[in-house]
């Protein structure tokens, strides 16, 4: 199959046959020789209508094949998760316990750098290698998923693209080896999907600084070696006037304020942060001053894909216990996976989490050619997080009454899954991008 | 000191092994590969010593296996071998203990060493002869299933243990000796993300059987397989549920009596 951009009115232009390839229990784990291929649109939108010559240019088409350096990735992501982090998950998660132990040995692998550069110390690895490990993560701990996405897609990200090089050399090499762990301080009680409405004022006092205000439903915060805070800067200014700071916990002024008691996720801390007259050196700008919007929107769709990853990780696990746990239960004198009520929803499961994974394999590898990926990143995300709510409620359902119970993964994966559709942009933020791209294209070809 | 790493590529041990319908092999559609459990303690154990010794000791892999077998070489390098000799040549497929001992001996003699660490068996076809026949071959001493290992003083001999029944048993031999691994001998490291962008730059070496001296496939007729047979399907189990361990006996004998009519 070739996969196309999904344009509308021209689904029979792109139809054609490649070598049959397995289905997707176990996908691109060991992909078959040859071929699967996927065609990213040279643009994307209706422009095909219009030109059909642009959607079949060269250069265009895309292996969803894995490497083999991105399936020894995948491995190694996928034999420490099974090995050390399922040794501790259930025990952290039922008490509420963040592992930094666990942090420590991810990064001596090269986890905590993965997308940095080799002279920060990091892997030089793209975005598609970064999903991979966070969905071999997710499926055994998806709330350990949540630092380590912070940490490479907000934290490592935001200061290398767009920091000085002063504050690169000055906290990425410490942040890659895992010294310092990177959190992402945006969301306040009355800013988050808004993110104009920040409210946390930065003024200036001579060459320093002075931050006031709170941060709340900060991941990891209270681990912390580096914080990015978008704050405001100027109060006349809605959109120009925030600016983006990296802010050590032992800046005077900084604490750690409430710390929540979350649903799920329980082994990844969120907190409240507050910040009281907190000095923050003038070279800890990030950027300049007025950059902190274009800063929190240049780094969202890295933040998307990483949490549709972790989707992608949840869904494969209640699929597989579903699976697991219907083939040895039996009812009225058979195995409930020989019901069809049961295999209609494995059907369903398996269908959702291959189409997920191809739309979260799309927004990376675009991503990684440097191209446009906004619209591809929130569809992504909106459609992962969906069906791995979906998912584990039809895991839930098919274990019947022990899956309610602590006894079985799935009532932990049933309560990690609903943050999903939440943070790094709700839901009804994702329709909101990907509707104004898609009706932006129309516009473009079909003037009004 | 030249350590050599022996590596066999073999089905992951939660694959379903199914014979093929001709009879001639194992399917390997849809099954995945890993590197032979027993061969990762031998890899750790090579890079502890290279580690131990620094200077211009060196780690080399030398593995038997199909072109896909690279994948497994690879892994091994991203741990931190220095380089590998692939012998791969559609001959071999197949090949039995004689003939895969037969040209890992020329291809490691070729290049010379000091100590050879291969697991103790493949978790495959659990013959566990090869590494026997190889230490032979190469006319060198050999210690099978070691649990723990020392370089003795100066590098120059080996103290190696073998876990037995109640205590362990120790041995010491002069190099160069082949040492085959058991469990419990090291927790064998994970392929880092740095040593997997390594890898891709060290060399493997393919070797064919030309390239290594051989006109025909060595074997001298010492085994051939004359067919694959899957197992048989073991009987459906019965629980017999009696309160009473006596009822429970007599229930028992009456079944193996009366309907399996073996007593």
């Amino acid at each position: 199959m070739i996969f196309d951009g999904g344009h509308p009115g021209n689904s029979e232009s792109k139809a054609r046959q490649a070598p049959d390839r397995r289905s997707g229990e176990d996908w691109g784990l060991t992909p078959p020789p040859g071929s699967c291929i996927f065609l990213i649109p040279a643009r994307t939108g209706p422009g095909g209508l219009a030109n059909g010559a642009n959607h079949t240019m060269q250069g265009t088409v895309m292996f969803i094949d894995l490497t083999e350096e991105e399936r020894m990735i995948q491995k190694t992501a996928r034999d420490f998760a099974r090995r050390d982090i399922a040794a501790v998950a259930e025990q952290s998660n039922r008490d509420g316990v963040f592992q930094d132990d666990i942090y420590r040995r991810l990064a001596g692998l090269g986890f905590m750098g993965m997308t940095m550069p080799e002279e920060f110390g990091g892997v030089g690895l793209g975005n598609l290698c970064l999903s991979l490990a966070l969905e071999e993560i997710s499926m055994v701990c998806p709330s350990t998923a949540v630092a380590v996405s912070v940490h490479n897609s907000l934290a490592n990200y935001i200061i290398h693209t767009w920091g000085s090089d002063e504050l690169k050399r000055r906290y990425l090499p410490r942040m890659t080896s895992g010294e310092l762990i990177g959190v992402y301080a945006l969301t306040e009680p009355n800013a988050g999907s808004d993110v104009a409405a920040i409210a946390m004022s930065a003024a200036r006092d001579g060459g320093d600084w002075v931050l006031n205000g709170s941060k709340i439903f900060i991941s990891t915060g209270d681990r912390a070696g580096v914080i990015v805070v978008i704050a405001r800067s100027d109060p006349d200014e809605r959109t120009r006037g925030l600016t983006a700071f990296v802010v050590e916990p032992v800046f005077p002024g900084f604490s750690v304020g409430k710390i929540e008691h979350k649903m799920g996720l329980r082994a990844s801390t969120t907190v409240e942060l507050v910040f009281e007259d907190c000095r923050v050196p003038a070279a800890n700008v990030i950027g300049e001053e007025g950059m902190g919007m274009k800063i929190a929107l240049g780094s969202l769709e890295g933040g998307r894909i990483g949490i549709a990853s972790q989707s992608l990780g949840i869904a494969q696990t209640a699929l597989d216990e579903a699976v697991l746990f219907a083939r040895e239960r039996r009812q009225f004198g058979e195995r409930i996976i020989d019901f069809q009520a049961t295999r209609w929803k494995i059907a369903e499961m398996a269908t959702n989490i291959d189409a997920a994974r191809l739309l979260v394999r799309r927004a990376a590898r675009l991503r990684d050619a440097g191209r446009p990926c906004g619209k591809e990143a929130s569809m992504a995300k909106l459609f992962a997080s969906r069906i791995a709510n979906e998912a584990v409620y039809d895991s839930l359902q098919i274990h019947g009454g022990v899956g309610y119970t602590q006894e079985f993964k799935i009532e932990r994966f049933f309560r990690d899954a609903r943050v999903l559709e939440i943070y790094e942009g709700t839901s009804e933020i994702q329709r909101i991008v990907i509707a104004k791209k898609v009706i932006d294209e129309y516009e473009r070809i079909f003037p009004a | 000191m030249k350590v050599v790493v022996l590596l066999k590529r073999v089905p992951d041990t939660e694959a379903k092994i199914l014979i093929n319908q001709e009879g001639t092999g194992i399917r390997e559609d849809g099954i995945k590969y890993i590197i032979n459990t027993y061969d990762e303690y031998a890899v750790e154990e090579g890079l502890r010593l290279k580690e131990k010794l620094g200077g211009d000791t060196k780690v080399t892999v030398v593995c038997l296996g199909p072109a896909e077998a690279t994948e497994t070489i690879r892994t091994a390098l991203a741990m931190g071998a220095d380089d590998a000799v692939h012998i791969s040549d559609p001959a071999l497929a197949g090949a039995g203990p004689f003939t895969a001992a037969a040209v890992l001996a020329a291809a490691i003699g070729a290049g010379g060493f000091d100590i050879i660490f291969c697991g103790k068996q493949a978790i495959d076809d659990d013959q566990a002869q090869v590494q026997c026949i190889l230490a032979e071959m190469l006319d060198v001493p050999q210690v099978n299933a070691a649990s723990s290992f020392e370089i003795g003083a100066g590098g120059a001999a080996a103290a190696v243990g073998r876990r037995i029944e109640g205590g362990e048993e120790k041995w010491e031999s002069s190099l160069p000796v082949l040492i085959s691994c058991d469990k419990g001998l090291n927790e064998p490291r994970y392929a880092s993300l740095p040593g997997i962008m390594k890898a891709k730059k060290k060399e493997i070496r393919t070797k064919t059987l030309a390239d290594l001296g051989f006109h025909e496939v060595p074997n001298r007729g010492r085994s051939r397989i004359v067919k694959w047979l899957p197992l048989p399907r073991s009987g459906e189990c019965r629980m017999i549920e009696a309160g009473e361990p006596a009822d429970a006996v007599r229930e028992l004998v009456r079944l193996l009596r009366e309907e399996a009519k073996v007593i």
